[in-house]
């Protein structure tokens, strides 16, 4: 195993707490946000008496955040399914139509689960292809293709 | 549609940070429940400044005064205990409370489990000796190093009371030098006064 063990999960925690929650925030929706980044925090707890610390847990907590958004969504999916109509979640309703973001939410709440994460790591969060690629568990080539395909479709639907 | 208006859809990142803050005692409460917490911080305040109490699910472990490096006792809780440390302040609601009525003089002895983890096995004889020396009473660290069975060990007592890692509720504010000087203490003499002053043993 390389690297040392890990710093007390307090200072981890207050060190990333805030971008995973910006993360979160658009890569499954403010009001699902919470809830979704304190199940990271409980899986980065479960899983920190043997994570090595190699100077880069902040790559380390948003897998684990990128995870839990795609599981997030398809989660939904599935609750969604047997409903002929789309039901009002608590997603749609953050924003109401006369909020000048409202049009860039729903555009983005269009997107295919791969490609919303992909793109938030890029533009949200500013990371490089080669840490989207580790971080989404893909290569390189799929990171770019993400990005580049999400934010085509955000810019068709909003001009 | 341009770059900065996605990410301004996060909100800016002080936003971020104060609302991840609101959230973290109900995730430390979560994690607690969930028993993934192996070591519980909260920091109390008392007559003699602030407390920063570590309680472990076996029971108390550390009490840090104001004047030690809060993070450098961190650090040490998570090597020689665990690293899931954590502020989880209703992990410590006995403790506090029985902390509390100790400073108002309506508690004469604890009641709370301690965790003897970060004591050596020599301390461990010392501090079990100190704990028997009550409320409103002095010994001397030649007197501990007998009931010990070390009459010679006066030195390495005081070095063993010094290493406390639960002062206040393991008395060892209440053994002083022959001859009556107060000598040293982890949180500083006037700390050690006002401990013996609040339980009557040092009278002006």
């Amino acid at each position: 195993m390389r690297g040392t063990a890990p710093p007390p999960f307090e200072r981890f925690f207050e060190a990333n707490r805030g971008t995973v929650l910006r993360f979160l925030t658009v890569a499954v929706g403010p009001q699902e946000a919470d809830d979704v980044a304190q199940e990271t925090f409980l899986a980065a707890l479960r899983a920190y008496p043997k994570v090595r610390d190699d100077g880069r847990l902040d790559r380390w907590i948003l897998t684990i955040a990128s995870r839990k958004a795609i599981d997030h969504h398809r989660g939904t999916k599935r609750r969604a399914a047997p409903v002929a109509a789309v039901p009002e979640g608590r997603d749609q309703a953050v924003a109401p139509p006369d909020e000048p973001d409202a049009e860039l939410w729903m555009a983005v709440r269009a997107l295919p689960p791969a490609q919303r994460v992909a793109v938030v790591l890029r533009h949200v969060l500013d990371r490089p292809y080669d840490e989207i690629a580790r971080v989404t568990d893909s290569t390189v080539e799929a990171a770019r293709a993400n990005v580049y395909q999400g934010m085509k479709k955000l810019k068709e639907r909003i001009r | 549609m341009t770059k900065n208006e996605l990410a301004g859809l996060a909100g800016t990142k002080a936003e971020a940070e104060r609302r991840a803050a609101d959230l973290a005692p109900a995730f430390a409460q979560a994690a607690w429940r969930e028993g993934l917490i192996d070591v519980a911080l909260a920091d109390l305040e008392s007559p003699i400044g602030r407390l920063t109490v570590a309680v472990t699910p076996r029971g108390l472990a550390r009490i840090v005064f104001e004047s030690e490096d809060r993070d450098a006792e961190l650090e040490r809780l998570s090597r020689l205990i665990s690293p899931r440390v954590l502020a989880a302040a209703r992990a410590a609601d006995d403790v506090r409370r029985e902390l509390d009525e100790y400073f108002d003089g309506a508690r004469r002895r604890f009641d709370l489990k301690l965790d003897r983890r970060l004591m050596s096995p020599f301390a461990r004889d010392v501090l079990a000796a100190t704990a028997r020396v009550g409320y409103g009473h002095l010994a001397t660290y030649g007197e501990i190093a007998s009931r010990i069975g070390r009459p010679k060990a006066a030195r390495a007592v005081g070095a063993a009371l010094g290493s406390n890692p639960i002062p206040i509720v393991v008395p060892c504010h209440r053994v002083i030098g022959a001859g009556g000087r107060l000598t040293g203490y982890a949180g500083g003499l006037p700390r050690k006064e006002a401990l013996l002053r609040l339980e009557g043993s040092l009278v002006e």
